[in-house]
């Protein structure tokens, strides 16, 4: 029997009906079509499936529907404010940090929930940030570019008033 | 032309996809939802040899929502890939686990898995063979009936008398090398997404690195005319030579579109990803060196044996690139060769990154550090004093045009140290390896070419329709950076259309390193094409003599006075919206300037080599024999690194690979089953696992490639393993001979070694014993 599950995903309240069974990463991808998370692995190995959920990085793939019942999430498409890119996006793009961009998603979804908890990480606290995401065409260097460029961003864009 | 006089080529450009990529824009296959769209999944055989006696569908067909179950009996029973051996669907016997068997279309994801359990297969279980050295024997059980020997293919190669040069050598070596099986493991899995359109034609999404001959190829196989197919590329998730090709997935996908008469996607799971996609096939190699007692390399005899599979697709012509490998590093004044493709029963071979490059490199580079130790010379003095250089001619008759080996060579030497390598502490090592690889495409089909067609349209807007095709490496941002470098336009100008089969002009494909070099070099004519017609219509506005004229950041000027211009979109629209007006459009197919092998595999195939070196520094716990790779530097002759950033990306990716080729990776296979079918225990390094890196681009300015620019793209993966393997040993003094460089085998070679040389040991040998 399917379960009504009303939730606010990127800034807007939404209602979908679903299985008790199915995942959050199916009713994003299925229900509510937004594609930009990926399912690399179903089973929380690769990290491509990382939404933010009450502001905790979570594997989407592991997550029940249900669990996110009442609760905001945010997905790789509510980050950027129309036309204007999230720092994360930018310093992606400026630094190369993506390449075939599957593992892009989850893995800017996953360096947002870092970098909202720990504004000024040092480099081993981005890689423990991502540990959880895999990549297999950039070796990661300059994805940890990316993200360090972007706190930095950030950070001077939160201290002028 | 030096780099500085460039305006986009040469800089760091941002990804042409990358800002669909960073906010979830970008169409992958498994984002494609159509209307009515069906999910299918394949039942695959349980047994690595059996023959099928029967197939009961009737319970999965009787499930509600399922739409169509098809076996082998609803195909035309036509094989497709080298050698024809392989079907989409099995039709008498099954030649190892993963084969498919069924096939279900249904609703959803769910019912469809449901109805392939439901699939009643009876199987004749047959005796079957894992060996690949005891497949090769007279008695073994046959994979393919019509092969004797399971021995598919020979790769032969001899130049010079090389009996009579080891008879000349002072010192000889001679060992033993095995490398296991690696999974592609790109995060996008297969997926395949097809349609009848209501004429009959038929259009495909998928994500293939081959656009044309996969869409010839799978329209023979299903029995639809080849100009009806359409493909459309969808973004790439990672392709690294395992989606090069038509798979069963592409064929299977069509069949149930055909019979259902609705789209139907089919996606596999991670674990079918490892089962049902190739990997990068085991090797057994035999490597015989001599030379000179000052280090002059007189002879080298390599034996190879690729334990195959069960089918031979790409993976029974990586030989071919081993070949070029053991035969070309070095000037070595006689060479030998064979590669033996054996049938075992087990999953089989691709083209995965290198394709039979990083395993050759392996065995030789370690062995050259081996020979290096017997003759009490420098690793890197044995090297320098044998390396290619501009100029040679290879074995097979490759012209070495740029060659920049030394030069990553002392860059790489420098970089890591290597002067002060004996002066480290316990436990840690520094070592090195090189590389070779075709770097101005290869020829080993009957184009190499590809085509590209570049228009300039009368808003100022340029549009790139490339041949090729981008798997996530930047094909398509350095195509659009050489057309704006060109046409003398900003890179925001340009766009790049390459996904449509029939747009699309036709290429090989995204394989063996070529898309820089070719679609490169057709982008390039193609784009100077069209400014000759644009400069030309200028002109006559201008009133100045075309060779007068420049054009640069959108706009065309007399060379000297850039205050009277007109802007691109002002000079097509005025050779267009006029009496006898015409568009401005070039088109180039440029097919590399190169030759096929002949029957003994000379040939030059390749315009241009790519070269380079790598060196390593690890430390290794002897008590333990854990592994700590400290440094790596990576030291590439790519010609001209046309976007630096982006080719920073490629060294740092493939180094990333080399090191799960060195010592991370490993796809276990115990009777013909895949053990570690997912990503918890088949491990590619994670952030945690990479040491710092530190790229180096080697710029020999090619003469044939595009503004001087060579492959790049597997060479990252080719040397690592080897550099890894020769550091351990410095670390230790162990040399292991078998891929993956475990903890567990060197301490295991740690103990093995105190052992022989404890007083009274009767242990005579160092290492343990080859596989230890």
């Amino acid at each position: 029997m399917k379960q009504r599950i009303r939730m606010v995903v990127n800034g807007e309240p939404c209602e979908v009906y679903a299985e008790a069974g199915a995942t959050l990463l199916e009713v994003l991808r299925d229900d509510l079509g937004l594609t930009g998370t990926k399912r690399g692995c179903g089973s929380g190995e690769c990290g491509a499936c990382t939404v933010i959920l009450d502001g905790r990085a979570v594997n989407s793939c592991l997550t029940l529907a249900v669990r996110a019942r009442g609760k905001s999430v945010l997905t790789i498409e509510g980050l950027a404010n129309g036309p204007e890119l999230h720092p994360i996006q930018e310093a992606f793009l400026e630094h190369g940090g993506l390449q075939c961009g599957f593992c892009t998603p989850g893995m800017i979804m996953s360096a947002k929930a870092l970098l909202d908890e720990n504004p000024n990480p040092t480099e081993e606290e981005v890689k423990a940030g991502i540990a959880g995401n895999l990549c297999r065409c950039t070796g990661y260097v300059k994805i940890v570019e990316s993200i360090l460029a972007a706190a930095e961003k950030m950070r001077q864009q939160a201290s002028v008033p | 032309m030096e780099a500085q006089e460039f305006s986009v080529v040469g800089k760091r450009v941002p990804k042409y996809d990358g800002l669909a990529k960073v906010t979830g824009r970008a169409v992958y296959a498994d984002d494609i939802r159509l209307p009515q769209m069906l999910f299918g999944k394949i039942l695959r055989s349980p047994h690595p040899h059996a023959r099928i006696v029967s197939i009961d569908t009737s319970k999965a067909k009787a499930l509600p929502g399922v739409k169509a179950v098809i076996t082998g009996a609803d195909t035309n029973k036509k094989g497709f890939g080298y050698g024809k051996d392989r079907m989409p669907l099995k039709v008498d016997k099954v030649r190892c686990v993963g084969d498919e068997v069924a096939a279900v279309a249904a609703v959803d994801e769910r019912t469809a898995q449901e109805a392939v359990k439901l699939i009643h297969v009876e199987y004749e279980p047959l005796p079957a063979v894992f060996d690949p050295l005891e497949a090769m024997r007279p008695g073994a059980p046959l994979v393919h009936e019509n092969v004797q020997n399971n021995i598919s293919m020979v790769w032969p190669f001899s130049d010079g008398d090389v009996d009579a040069a080891f008879q000349a050598a002072d010192v000889i070596v001679e060992d033993e090398f095995r490398t296991q099986y690696i999974h592609a493991c790109s995060m996008e899995t297969h997926v395949c997404v097809a349609r009848f359109e209501p004429n009959g034609d038929l259009t495909v999404w998928a994500p293939v690195q081959f656009p044309q001959i996969y869409r010839r190829d799978l329209a023979e196989l299903v029995g639809l005319h080849w100009a009806k197919l359409k493909l459309i590329q969808t973004t790439i998730g990672g392709g690294f030579g395992a989606k090069i090709d038509l798979e069963p997935i592409d064929a299977i996908t069509v069949l149930l579109a055909r019979k259902t008469g609705r789209p139907v996607k089919i996606v596999y799971s991670r674990e079918e990803e490892f089962v049902g996609a190739r990997p990068r096939q085991p090797t057994i190699m035999r490597l015989r060196l001599g030379a000179t007692k000052d280090g002059k390399l007189l002879a080298r005899d390599v034996h190879i044996v690729s334990d195959n599979g069960a089918y031979n697709a790409w993976g029974s012509h990586g030989m071919m690139v081993s070949m070029m490998t053991a035969v070309s590093l070095y000037r070595v004044e006689a060479n030998r060769f064979l590669g033996q493709v054996v049938y075992t029963n087990k999953p089989y071979g691709g083209a995965v990154r290198g394709f039979g490059n990083p395993e050759i490199t392996f065995a030789l580079e370690s062995q050259m550090d081996i020979l290096a130790e017997k003759l009490g010379m420098d690793p890197l003095e044995l090297r320098m004093k044998n390396a290619n250089q501009p100029g040679d001619i290879t074995p097979q008759k490759v012209k070495v045009t740029s060659c920049g080996l030394s030069e990553c060579m002392e860059e790489a030497a420098k970089r890591i140290g290597w002067e002060n390598r004996k002066n480290l502490p316990p436990g840690r090592g520094v070592g090195l390896a090189t590389l070779l690889h075709v770097g101005g495409g290869a020829r080993i089909y009957r184009s190499d070419g590809c085509g590209a067609v570049v228009k300039v349209d009368e808003a100022g807007g340029v549009t790139v329709i490339s041949g090729s095709t981008e798997l996530g490496q930047g094909g398509d941002t350095v195509q659009a950076q050489i057309a704006a470098e060109v046409l003398g336009v900003p890179i925001e100008d340009v766009t790049v259309v390459n996904s449509d089969s029939s747009i699309k002009l036709w290429d090989v494909g995204s394989h063996a390193s070529r898309a820089t070099f070719i679609a490169g070099n057709a982008v390039r004519l193609a784009a100077t094409k069209a400014k000759e017609q644009l400069l030309s219509v200028a002109a006559k506005k201008l009133e100045a003599r075309a060779e007068d004229l420049e054009s640069r950041d959108g706009k065309v000027f007399v060379k000297g006075s850039p205050d009277r211009f007109l802007t691109v979109g002002q000079v097509v629209r005025y050779g267009l919206l006029r009496v006898g007006g015409d568009v401005i459009v070039g088109s180039h197919f440029y097919d590399p300037p190169t030759e096929d092998f002949d029957s003994s595999f000379r040939g030059n195939v390749t315009a241009a080599l790519a070269f380079g070196c790598q060196a390593v520094e690890v430390e290794v716990d002897r008590e333990t024999g854990s592994i700590d790779i400290k440094k790596i530097v990576a030291a590439h002759d790519l010609g001209r690194a046309l976007n630096p950033m982006l080719a920073e990306g490629q060294i740092e990716g493939g180094v990333s690979m080399g090191i799960g080729f060195g010592i991370t990776e490993n796809m276990i296979v115990q009777d013909g089953v895949i053990k570690n079918a997912s990503l918890v225990d088949y491990k590619i390094p994670t952030v945690a696992d990479m040491p710092v890196v530190e790229p180096v681009l080697v710029e020999t300015v090619d003469p044939e490639g595009p503004f001087g620019a060579k492959g790049l793209g597997e060479c990252p993966t080719v040397p690592t393993a080897a550099a890894i393997a020769n550091a351990v040993y410095q670390a230790t003094g162990v040399r292991i001979k078998d891929l993956p460089i475990t903890q567990e085998k060197i301490l295991k070679a740690l103990r093995y070694r105190a052992l022989a040389e404890s007083p009274g040991s009767q242990v005579h040998e160092f290492g343990g014993p080859a596989g230890g």
